[in-house]
């Protein structure tokens, strides 16, 4: 009798995959795994669901710095998932190149991608050759400084509108015993927080003659110069942080224990998963206040190769669902980032997502250094900058120069 | 193979134990194939600009000259010299002491050697972990001294960027002193309860005895133990990354990072090949000199 009854349960569990055929199983790997990032990707699987095919959710903990060498490897070896989550950008760039990954043109004509994915240059960090490898999801800035309104007003200062602002009512903040500005260990965030620097006092022009021309001249030059001063100040500002990832600095924000952090629009999730609101809990400043200028790197999904051919034809699907615009909608609101089309409505956004809307209608874009620099020039800086803000015997001057070494160097 | 030896022919060398011939040959190409043909594509590879895929185009040492101009790979470099002298020092010494305790015929022994021996069955991650709690200045040891009193107490050694390295080496030997002393126990063992008679009737002190008669005689388990510590330096990588991530900045870095980094987030397989090519010239050059004096050059060992 028992034996009969684990026949049948044995056999109900093999009928079942048998009963869901017509739907396809797609394993779609990411590194969304901070809560607000969670509740995102929950939405893209929602859509994915609802057209009759099943998301088979492969997130990799621990960051696009874990993440995209397990992805790299199991595409290269031969065992590929039905997509993956890059930056999109140069981090694929190989992969296309070598034949691994599909070629989507026929969907994005099918889909007129070309007018509805805005900017443009999304699109193009997509193409190689003439043919679009990648379905872009968001667009992602990194050009943000976001501050506790809490902490200000227990140190008693206003809440500041831009970085020198921010600089000058450091001292207060400290002696509130709250730390100015939160960095995390991670390498990334240094190299990220610079770049935004960059940005913000040197401006665009300055930032494009660096990284998307390598001009070594200015990036060892005066205007460079000032950037790496702003960056001694906010390696000051962020001694004591003692955290590693990403959210626990910005968790260190939220609560209350620092004023700051420079982050990009990825941080607002986790606002909004511990339920505080833009404007009264929390400020944000675009381009810290001093230059409005916000980059368009972000995600996109790349479709490796697969012989199957129903998974290809899922995989078709996918790409088509992750730019249709309510998915569009529900996944930016949830993710704080903005949507890559222009024509849909985003309502529901909030204070800081609209200041983004606005600055991207006006224009004020530059492409993320993950578009114009190879993986390789970017760890380089990682290092650099990883080291510059951790040791604070480094002098400016001495990181300016391996920084001009290296995008001499670049590539 | 009684066969074979029928008769006064001289049976051919090749031919004898021939099963067990047969049954290593695996083992053989294994060897051959995958550590000696692997070893040997890497370096081929670390003279090419290889980026995320394996290319055959030769740039010359241009790889190893940016190695060794690049900051990282010289703070890996001394941060091994200093992690691998100490902890060879250290494991070895508290070993052996340890180990000599232990043979005093002391009750609970076997209590006592399979606590000493339990972190050794821990993963480096998991070592890496307790002790990044316990050296973390909010949760670790630094606040409960405090909270007995001693306000002034600061011990941080995770993120003070000049020590951090001992941070790493106190949980590397927590971990492997405690197989360090079971080897050297089970030579202690090995020594004839004679020669401590012996040594007790001429009236040597027991220091003594260790010294210049014990430690001589232990030298097969001692240049055991040397191996296995100085192979386990080398290979250290898990353990900076469960405590530290490489961080204060880059101060914690190891060489087995620094490959690992540049392989596989920098997507610089050329860069990475070098990084390991460098390592295993380092291994060679420890490890040939000494087998050359223990295998080679004419058997003067009984």
């Amino acid at each position: 009798m028992k034996l009969r009854s684990l026949v049948g349960a044995l056999a109900a569990t093999v009928a079942l995959p048998l009963g869901v055929a017509g739907a396809t199983d797609l394993e779609v790997t990411h590194w969304w795994t901070s809560g607000g990032e969670a509740a995102a990707v929950a939405e893209l699987a929602k859509a994915f669901d609802a057209t009759g095919n099943k998301w088979v959710d492969g997130a990799i903990a621990g960051s696009g710095g874990t993440a995209r060498p397990i992805m790299i490897s199991r595409i290269t070896g031969g065992d590929p998932m039905g997509a993956t989550q890059f930056n999109h950008g140069r981090q694929a760039e190989e992969l296309v190149e070598a034949g691994l990954m599909r070629d989507l043109s026929e969907v994005a004509e099918r889909e007129k991608w070309r007018e509805i994915v805005k900017p443009s240059s999304l699109l193009d960090s997509c193409t190689i050759e003439g043919k679009i490898y990648c379905a872009p999801v968001n667009i992602h800035s990194w050009q943000w400084l976001w501050l506790s309104n809490a902490a200000f007003k227990q140190a008693g200062v206003e809440v500041p509108k831009n970085w020198d602002e921010f600089v000058a009512a450091a001292p207060a903040l400290e002696k509130a015993g709250i730390i100015p500005l939160a960095l995390g260990g991670q390498p990334w965030q240094a190299s990220g927080a610079f770049d935004v620097l960059m940005v913000a006092i040197a401006g665009k022009d300055v930032f494009e003659q660096v990284f998307a021309k390598k001009d070594a001249e200015v990036a060892a030059g005066p205007e460079i110069a000032k950037v790496f001063k702003a960056a001694d100040d906010a390696r000051r500002l962020s001694k004591g942080s003692n955290v590693q990832d990403w959210n626990q600095a910005t968790n260190l924000v939220i609560t209350g224990k620092a004023g700051g952090q420079i982050m990009g629009d990825w941080a607002q999730g986790e606002f909004q998963v511990a339920g505080q609101k833009a404007g009264e809990d929390y400020t944000c400043l675009p381009g810290l206040g001093v230059n409005e200028v916000i980059s368009t790197g972000g995600d996109a999904f790349y479709f490796p190769l697969i012989e199957d051919e129903e998974k290809s034809k899922a995989q078709e699907v996918l790409a088509s669902t992750l730019l249709k615009p309510e998915t569009q909608v529900a996944f930016n609101l949830k993710k704080g980032s903005l949507p890559v089309r222009g024509d849909v409505d985003l309502a529901a956004a909030n204070d800081c997502m609209k200041k983004g809307l606005d600055i991207l209608a006006k224009g004020n874009v530059i492409q993320g250094t993950d578009q114009l620099l190879s993986p390789d020039s970017q760890k380089q800086k990682e290092d650099l900058f990883s080291e510059f803000f951790a040791n604070p015997s480094m002098t400016p001057e001495d990181a300016q120069k391996r920084f001009a070494e290296i995008i001499a160097d670049a590539d | 193979m009684t066969g074979l030896t029928r008769g006064s022919v001289r049976p051919n060398q090749w031919l004898r134990n021939l099963n067990a011939k047969i049954a290593s040959i695996p083992m053989i190409l294994t060897a051959l194939v995958i550590f000696v043909g692997g070893t040997a594509w890497t370096v081929v590879y670390s003279f090419t600009n290889s980026k995320l895929l394996p290319r055959l185009k030769f740039v010359g040492l241009d790889q190893y000259e940016r190695l060794w101009e690049a900051p990282r790979w010289i703070i890996s470099i001394q941060n091994l010299a200093v992690f691998g002298f100490f902890s060879l020092i250290f494991s070895l010494v508290i070993g052996f002491v340890l180990a000599a305790l232990m043979d005093q015929k002391i009750r609970f022994e076997n209590t006592f050697r399979t606590i000493m021996l339990y972190p050794f069955a821990l993963s480096f991650i998991v070592t890496g972990l307790v002790w990044q709690w316990l050296l973390n200045p909010q949760y670790g040891i630094q606040s409960i001294v405090r909270s007995l009193g001693w306000e002034s107490f600061s011990f941080d050694p995770l993120y003070d960027s000049d020590i951090v390295i001992y941070g790493i080496l106190i949980a590397a030997l927590w971990q492997g002193t405690g197989l360090v002393m079971c080897l050297m126990l089970a030579g202690l063992r090995g020594i004839d309860e004679d020669i401590w008679k012996a040594a007790r009737v001429d009236g040597i002190p027991m220091w003594k005895t260790y010294v210049l008669i014990i430690i001589p005689m232990m030298r097969g388990v001692i240049i055991t133990t040397l191996v296995i510590i100085a192979s386990g330096i080398v290979k250290v990588y898990d353990l900076v990354v469960a405590q530290t991530s490489g961080g204060p900045g880059i101060a914690s870095e190891v060489p087995a990072k620094y490959v690992y980094d540049y392989m596989f987030l920098a997507q610089n397989l050329g860069q990475g090949f070098a990084a390991s090519t460098m390592m295993l010239l380092t291994v060679a050059i420890i490890i040939v000199p000494w087998a050359y004096l223990e295998f080679g050059g004419g058997r003067k060992r009984g």
